[in-house]
């Protein structure tokens, strides 16, 4: 497959190496191998002058691989695949947004987070740089007929979550059609990363999603580690399991009890509640921030497990898995309950591969898809979670994976706990090199994370490209409320629970 | 139905004793600043977020320091004490030697319309959903906020006062604004988090505003990245004269 460079997950690579055929041949190869079951991971422009370098990462339906590859657009404008290949959508236009390259075609063409581009005097829908750019004014779908209403929801939602705005095209309570807008989350951190890394960096990676600290963390120091090349000590390879695991116990935890308290169930709401929080506690144990702040670096982790915190976490975890079976066993034996989840916002298994939904949102549609698995990397290259998956695609599986997917990582947690292995947890971290691209893969607790870093010949970040896995799945929200009920919107968004800064960044 | 019941008793009363009993922290909790003098006086490197200065007897600003597991600067060490909440921007300000401060209760006519209910409208600008979260959490039963009369509300119609987490994007800011002026007065201001008060590990971005102080009137500062449940009520409880 001479057409993209292939790796595995954590490499760095000389961005020389890295085909860059010209614009139809790169279109040609990335539609050749999405018909072929491939999928895009990152696809992403770097500015430079008048020009925009693109680079497209994509994984193999199997066999653990990545590939990449790059071109140059030189003119203003380059051909969208969207049409064809729906899950590029949004790519293409972060592309036009950020790099002001016009996306010719584009069948969805709107900004997506609402800032100037990346480089001054160049705007993917003609705007001048010196024009205000508001947020969320864009045209949105609608759909006509006597019969039909709208109905805008955000910024502000009611309770204490991100903001972002929905627009419904309803008939009677009726959902035709959702419309998500985002942006006002826009920190600007990509931009920020650029000349990096920076004494901040590493910080500000750690609040890309501030729930998923670990995940994006370990990502950053992957990649960090990748172009340094240096490998972590086994000790902080398993810190980092368990810190992952731990903070994915605690969203899924989090978010079974947000589905119950949607659906009106409150003993299970309460419970999980509180049993969220014992978790968060348990990875203020490991590095004294319940998000797991200040645990990460690259190089390996800042504090260390010794056996008397080992055995304490241990007793801690038993206690919670016992707390949490009941809590959550009553969801089962409660018709009320599952017959609000069953059927309710459906995602079936054609969509989600089409839409290139990942984490729980995919695996509950029947798609086999976990970077532990698939891209193994830190322990998960020696210990096997196992995936589980989902058929009907609806909110009670989001919510049956989140349980399974628990149990899995009580195990996990439990096991290396056990076997911690000796040794130190922190290795010193070279300079980075020059000229090139390292990737960097996990599975946080929404799903698949992506980190890219290209390097300058000053090994300074050229560019360093983040995807969240909620950018894969709002669109995948919108599609499970086609046809329901908009009384069902909170019930059907809490089962995906997607992040609005990760998305924003 | 039993089931529920079972399950009920098993889960027991969990609701903490706190503020009758003390909390228990974790050991590596990074909470208020030890700062040796002798230590702040050699040559320390810059903090990158600007939150420590070795001048004058040297000085660390809580509102922009971020509690990190290694001070980049050097020589901070962190207690356990999780008391850091104050109600004037320059408490802040910690220097060896001098007097701490806590948060202060409300004016008298404040704390009368407010002492037994208070309500808050929470605004995530640009938050990264930990403020958020570990503002949410009171509301469980662990916590319980419900029991000081305090509770968050979804309308600003029925706010007593605005909660801001996140550093103040621009999107955000007319939202941000908007909510505060749906807000009846008399109104207080609460800023949650390093971003709320001074923009964080965001700080001077271009997209942001460095927190909420330059626009709005603040009227409880809560240091943190994100400050620890306990941080947040100490603070609430503070104000309302229902903790000393």
């Amino acid at each position: 497959m001479s057409d993209l460079l292939t790796f595995y997950n954590g490499s760095a690579l000389p961005i020389g190496d890295i085909p860059a055929p010209g614009p139809d041949q790169f279109l040609q190869t990335l539609g050749d191998h999405l018909d072929r079951g491939w999928r895009v991971i990152s696809y992403f422009g770097v500015p430079e002058g008048d020009k925009t370098a693109l680079f497209c990462l994509l994984a193999a339906r199997s066999e653990g691989q990545l590939g990449m590859m790059q071109t140059l657009a030189t003119h203003g404008h380059f051909p969208s695949l969207s049409r064809h290949y729906p899950q590029l959508q949004l790519f293409e236009r972060e592309i036009a947004e950020q790099c002001g390259l016009v996306m010719d075609d584009h069948p969805w063409y709107k900004p997506v987070r609402f800032h100037h581009a990346f480089v001054p005097d160049r705007d993917g829908w003609g705007r001048s740089s010196s024009e205000q750019i508001r947020v969320g004014v864009m045209d949105f779908y609608q759909v006509a007929g006597e019969e039909v209403h709208e109905v805008a929801v955000g910024p502000v939602h009611a309770g204490i979550i991100e903001p972002g705005h929905f627009r419904f095209q309803c008939h009677g309570e009726q959902v035709f059609h959702l419309e998500i807008s985002l942006g006002y989350q826009h920190r600007g951190i990509e931009q920020m990363l650029i000349g990096g890394p920076h004494p901040r960096s590493l910080f500000q990676m750690e609040t890309i999603a501030g729930d998923t600290t670990i995940g994006h963390g370990q990502a950053y120091c992957m990649v960090m580690e990748a172009l340094a090349g240096v490998r972590p000590t086994a000790a902080a390879q398993a810190l980092r399991g368990i810190a992952l695991e731990l903070e994915r116990l605690a969203n899924h935890t989090g978010d079974l009890g947000a589905i119950a308290g949607d659906v009106g169930y409150l003993p299970t709401a309460s419970f999980c509640g509180r049993i969220r929080g014992d978790f968060l506690n348990m990875s203020a144990v490991l590095c004294g921030s319940r998000f797991g702040r200040g645990l990460l670096c690259p190089g390996g982790t800042i504090f260390d497990l010794d056996k008397e915190l080992r055995s304490g976490l241990l007793k801690s975890l038993d206690t919670a898995r016992s707390e949490l079976t009941t809590a959550i066993d009553l969801l089962w034996s409660t018709p009320s309950v599952m017959g609000r989840l069953e059927g309710t916002g459906a995602v079936p298994h054609e969509f989600a591969a089409e839409l290139g939904l990942v984490g729980p949102a995919a695996r509950a549609s029947g798609l086999k898809r976990d970077v532990r698995q698939d891209f193994p990397f830190g322990i998960f290259r020696m210990v096997h979670i196992p995936v589980v998956t989902g058929y009907h695609g609806d909110v009670c599986a989001r919510t049956v994976i989140r349980w399974q997917e628990a149990q899995k990582s009580l195990d996990f947690a439990t096991e290396q706990l056990r076997q911690f292995p000796g040794g130190g947890h922190r290795v010193a971290v070279p300079a980075i090199g020059a000229n090139r691209c390292a990737v960097a893969l996990t599975e946080g607790w929404r799903g698949e994370i992506c980190h890219v870093a290209l390097t300058d010949a000053n090994s300074r970040f050229r560019r360093y490209k983040i995807t969240d896995p909620s950018f894969h799945n709002w669109q995948g929200l919108a599609m499970a409320l086609r046809g329901q009920q908009i009384s069902d919107f909170p019930l059907c968004n809490k089962s995906f629970n997607l992040s609005y800064c990760g998305f924003d960044l | 139905m039993f089931h529920a019941l079972i399950a009920r008793i098993k889960q027991g009363h969990r609701t903490m004793p706190y503020p009758k009993a003390p909390l228990r922290m974790p050991d590596r909790l990074r909470g208020y600043p030890d700062l040796k003098p002798e230590a702040l006086s050699g040559e320390s490197a810059a903090c990158p977020f600007g939150a420590l200065s070795t001048t004058d007897g040297g000085c660390l600003d809580l509102g922009k320091c971020l509690f990190c597991a290694e001070c980049p600067a050097g020589p901070v060490s962190f207690t356990t004490d999780y008391r850091l909440a104050v109600t004037k921007r320059e408490h802040l300000l910690v220097r060896p030697g001098v007097e701490r401060h806590f948060a202060a209760p409300l004016p008298p006519d404040l704390r009368k319309l407010f002492g037994r209910s208070l309500k808050f409208r929470e605004v995530s600008a640009g938050g990264c959903n930990a403020c958020e979260a570990d503002t949410n959490v009171l509301s469980t039963i662990g916590w319980d906020l419900g029991r000081f009369g305090i509770q968050f509300v979804a309308s600003p119609r029925h706010a007593d006062g605005l909660w801001v987490t996140g550093p103040v994007t621009e999107n955000m800011r007319l939202a941000l604004l908007q909510t505060y002026e749906a807000i009846p007065a008399p109104k207080i201001v609460v800023a949650c988090g390093a971003c709320a008060i001074n923009g964080g590990p965001f700080q001077d971005a271009e997209a942001v505003h460095n927190g909420v102080d330059g626009f709005l009137p603040v009227d409880l500062y809560i240091p943190g990245c994100p400050p620890h449940p306990a941080t947040i009520l100490d603070g609430l409880l503070r104000i309302l004269d229902k903790l000393r």
